[in-house]
């Protein structure tokens, strides 16, 4: 036990001496900054694990843990998702303020739009949404598989290389670092450490699956394991590049032209479909039941609709290249199979609205039921509106226009933070051991200050999207084009300024949250009217092996 | 597992009898409407596939039957605009611009197709609204550096302004007074006074006075002995309160001393004449057009406009 500390703390000293003198050698400034972020973050990491030669536990305590699930790693995960969470917001409403008053990019490049767009774009995806995703499949795989965690060292480095790589994309942005690939700027190395990290992910996970004492695999994890396999597919093949120094941080993609942009755009689109559609279906597969205390809708359609979506959302890329240099059949196939994706996609938000058949009445009790049927709302409407956009008569009018990002709010505030939120409700009491939320009232608050914020934010951007639409393709008598380019960018202002408003609310939102997870865990009680909640039994909250099963 | 089933009470529905955590699956059959919706996508999708150019072969792809291509439709589009359009493009061509004006519907025509190429082209320096800035004219009033009559603005879209490797592009260069040092800074400030005396900017003083000495030997030549400009060298108009690079006393005295020298693009290098005469026509029309001079001088601006 000793040696094997020293070796793995030896083993992180290395690293860390390697990465000093990547630092030394660097070609260029970001990539010695990066170098020195690496190595303080290694020997950090080296000096926690001696630590635990102190800390070594006695035989009774490691069987005492044995008989719990290994949930340490998710406390971080949870706070790291609050954390994230709001940086990314905060980020999100300084950049839609800067589409609105340019002055407010400040004289400086570090500020610019161009440098805090992927900040905000990565941050909430990746830090917030992919923190929520690595918390909550590591507790939805131990519940539903009745098994701790497979390599509980590996999940913690899971975790915390999951954190240095976040550290590594939002300071590279802001140094200027990019592959300039949407929600793939990461430069190579940060790109090769991600895969590192995501392949312990898979194998941790994949572990707890192999180990479960369930004789099914619950469907949550079929979504979770689609997830992390196909990501990591698309993570690897986008991301092919030749680096210009092996101590620099400036690397060419190995596509270049039209095949550059389909591989791009294949990624793009799978980051949504695997990463915010798959994951989160997981997500959905078990906190709904499980706060609605209902049993799943249709088995059926959660197997029929697993595969058709798992089948047809990566071949759906190409709806992003419309009326481009790509070949008009590639074309033609992105947007058939986008519009087969309808049905599949709906199947979800089927399979969990209909899961409230028979507690209906928790909508109007349940502040975190509340927040999980409006995230199924919200992903119905996305995810109808997507197929719609795919079709190329459509697409003409929406392509790079603002409707593109109402969509994509409407998703992601809607869908991947609503039901986020619910899953870090549900979790937090149970996962710090107390009986109940700060506060559920506060949870209401959330609710209604993030939907006005969608509502706001959507709404402008859906009218803001078709306005200019169809401005750019306003033709007088003469056949002329009406508008200017600038004319259009003038008539967007008001919806922009809307905008900030939108995710300003959201925003307030997100920071009653912080303020109720801050105080459960702190242990606090809110004293006011109770509304309803689900009751937890932490006797039943346990791993199999360690007790026979109960009467089920 | 089947043994584990059980008919859920609240539905009435059968559960499929696996258990995780306590969450159950009912054993409910797919919503009819779904199932048949998605049939009909796919249904959708293959006639689309049959209809459109979809599957890659060895070489090329499936065409489709509708026989339809981006790039096909694209130039039928352009065709039909072309022809559309034809008929007022011919006449355009056919036309001098200088004898535009004689067929009002042919003017209104030009200066509604140079509305839409001024956006696209000029609008990046001019402004949308033609009204210029710093370093970049105001086309909306009267005050021309190079003349304002429909011949001579198509002159100077055609051939630009300092535009290298032109041999009929307009050129002019002001010296760099203080830069080159042909002044003294003190006399750059007392010419600045003079400017500023004759733009009524600043009242009579001992500076103006002596700028004027110095006005006269060195900027006279060109901006005139009543500093009222002279279009031959696109040497500013100074007595009025239009000024393209600032007519405070700072800015002045920083043109004086680094004089500046915009260019614009030959645009006969990128246009053709019809479309450069409808901006042309399009610009004259904002409000400081000038007639057209008398026979004689257009003989000196003649269009050349480039072969296409």
């Amino acid at each position: 036990m000793e040696d094997d500390i020293l070796l793995r703390s030896g083993g992180w000293f290395l690293i860390a001496v390697v990465a000093i003198f990547a630092a030394a050698a660097a070609a260029d400034t970001a990539f010695a900054i990066h170098m020195g972020i690496a190595a303080a973050a290694a020997i950090l990491t080296a000096f926690v694990s001696l630590r635990g030669i102190s800390l070594l536990q006695t035989r009774s305590a490691v069987a005492r843990a044995q008989e719990r699930y290994d949930d340490e790693v998710i406390r971080w995960g949870v706070i790291a998702t609050v954390f994230w969470g709001v940086v990314g917001f905060l980020v999100g409403i300084v950049i839609a303020a800067q589409l609105s008053f340019p002055l407010l990019n400040l004289p400086t490049e570090y500020t610019t739009f161009g440098r805090l767009r992927p900040l905000h774009t990565s941050a909430v995806i990746f830090a917030f949404g992919g923190n929520a995703l690595i918390a909550t499949s590591f507790y939805v795989v131990q519940r539903t598989c009745r098994a701790r965690l497979a390599l509980p060292g590996l999940a913690r480095f899971v975790f915390w290389g999951y954190q240095l790589f976040i550290v590594l994309a939002a300071t590279g942005y802001i140094l200027g670092v990019t592959e300039g690939r949407e929600y793939a700027e990461p430069e190579w190395y940060v790109d090769l450490w991600l895969t590192i990290v995501w392949v312990a992910y898979l194998a941790v996970f994949a572990g707890t699956i192999l180990k479960r004492s369930e004789p099914h695999i619950y469907v949550a994890n079929w979504f979770y394991l689609g997830f992390i396999l196909t990501v990591a597919m698309l993570h690897i093949v986008n991301n092919l590049s030749l680096p210009v120094s092996w101590v620099g941080s400036k690397s060419y993609s190995l596509f270049s032209g039209v095949q550059d942009a389909l591989t791009q755009w294949w990624y793009g689109h799978n980051a949504v479909g695997f990463f915010l559609t798959a994951g989160f279906l997981g997500m959905m597969y078990y906190f709904v039941p499980k706060q609605a205390e209902r049993p799943i809708y249709s088995y059926r359609l959660s197997i029929l609709h697993f595969w058709s979506l798992i089948f047809l959302y990566i071949w759906a890329g190409p709806h992003h290249l419309h009326y481009t240099a790509l070949p008009d059949w590639a074309q033609t196939l992105g947007m058939v199979f986008s519009v087969m994706l309808w049905m599949p996609s709906w199947g979800g938000m089927i399979n969990g609205l209909m899961t409230l058949n028979g507690a209906w009445d928790k909508v109007r009790t349940d502040p975190i039921i509340r927040l999980m049927v409006f995230a199924l709302a919200f992903y119905g409407m996305s995810t109808f509106e997507g197929p719609m956009m795919s079709v190329k008569s459509v697409n003409s009018l929406s392509h790079y226009t603002n409707w593109t990002i109402g969509h994509v709010h409407s998703g992601a505030l809607g869908w991947n933070g609503m039901i986020t939120f619910a899953a870090i409700y549900y979790m937090t009491p149970r996962l710090w051991g107390r009986t109940r939320l700060y506060s559920l009232r506060m949870v209401n608050w959330h609710f209604w200050c993030a939907t006005l914020g969608i509502v706001l934010y959507a709404s402008s951007m859906w009218v803001a999207g078709i306005t200019q639409g169809l401005m750019w393709r306003e033709y007088g008598d003469d056949g002329y084009l009406v508008y200017s380019f600038a004319e259009v960018v003038q008539a967007m202002h008001p919806y922009y300024v809307i905008r900030v408003g939108g995710g300003l609310l959201y925003f307030i939102g997100a920071l009653f949250m912080v303020w109720n997870v801050w105080m459960t865990i702190a242990g606090k009680l809110r004293e006011e009217v109770p509304m309803t909640g689900t009751p937890f039994d932490p006797a039943r909250d346990h791993p199999l092996p360690a007790r026979a099963p109960a009467a089920e | 597992m089947a043994d584990n089933k059980r008919i859920d009470e609240k539905t009435g529905i059968s559960t499929v009898g696996h258990e995780w955590d306590g969450i159950e699956e009912l054993d409910t059959p797919m919503p009819r409407w779904w199932l048949w919706t998605f049939y009909a996508t796919i249904l959708f999708a293959i006639a689309y596939c049959v209809a459109y150019p979809a599957w890659p072969m060895l070489s090329g792809a499936t065409r489709g039957m509708l026989g339809w291509s981006s790039h096909g439709d694209l130039q039928r589009e352009l065709a039909a605009e072309r022809d559309r359009r034809a008929p007022v493009m011919r006449a355009l061509a056919a036309t001098p611009i200088e004898r535009l004006p004689e067929n009002p519907k042919l003017l209104a025509a030009a200066i509604e197709g140079g509305r839409a190429v001024f956006k696209v082209h000029c609008a990046a320096c001019h402004g949308a609204g033609a009204a210029g800035g710093r370093g970049y004219p105001n086309l909306n009033d009267d005050d021309w550096l190079w003349g304002g009559d429909l011949a001579t603005l198509q002159q100077t879209v055609v051939h630009g302004i300092r535009q290298p490797d032109d041999d009929a592009t307009r050129v002019s260069q002001m010296p760099s007074f203080g830069r080159d040092q042909i002044l003294k800074p003190a006399e750059i400030e007392d010419v600045v006074s003079y400017v500023r005396l004759a733009s009524k900017q600043e009242p009579a003083s001992a500076s103006a006075r002596r700028g004027a000495a110095v006005f006269a030997n060195n900027c006279a030549v060109c901006h005139g002995d009543n500093a009222r400009g002279n279009r031959k060298f696109g040497a500013p108009n100074l007595t009025d309160r239009i000024w393209l690079y600032g007519g405070d006393r700072a800015s002045l005295v920083d043109t004086v001393t680094n004089a500046h020298g915009g260019i614009m693009p030959a645009w006969g290098k990128q246009l053709d004449p019809v479309t450069i005469k409808m901006v042309a026509a399009y610009v004259h029309s904002l409000g400081g057009g000038e007639g057209n001079p008398p026979a004689p001088q257009v003989a000196t601006a003649p269009v050349a406009a480039p072969p296409r």
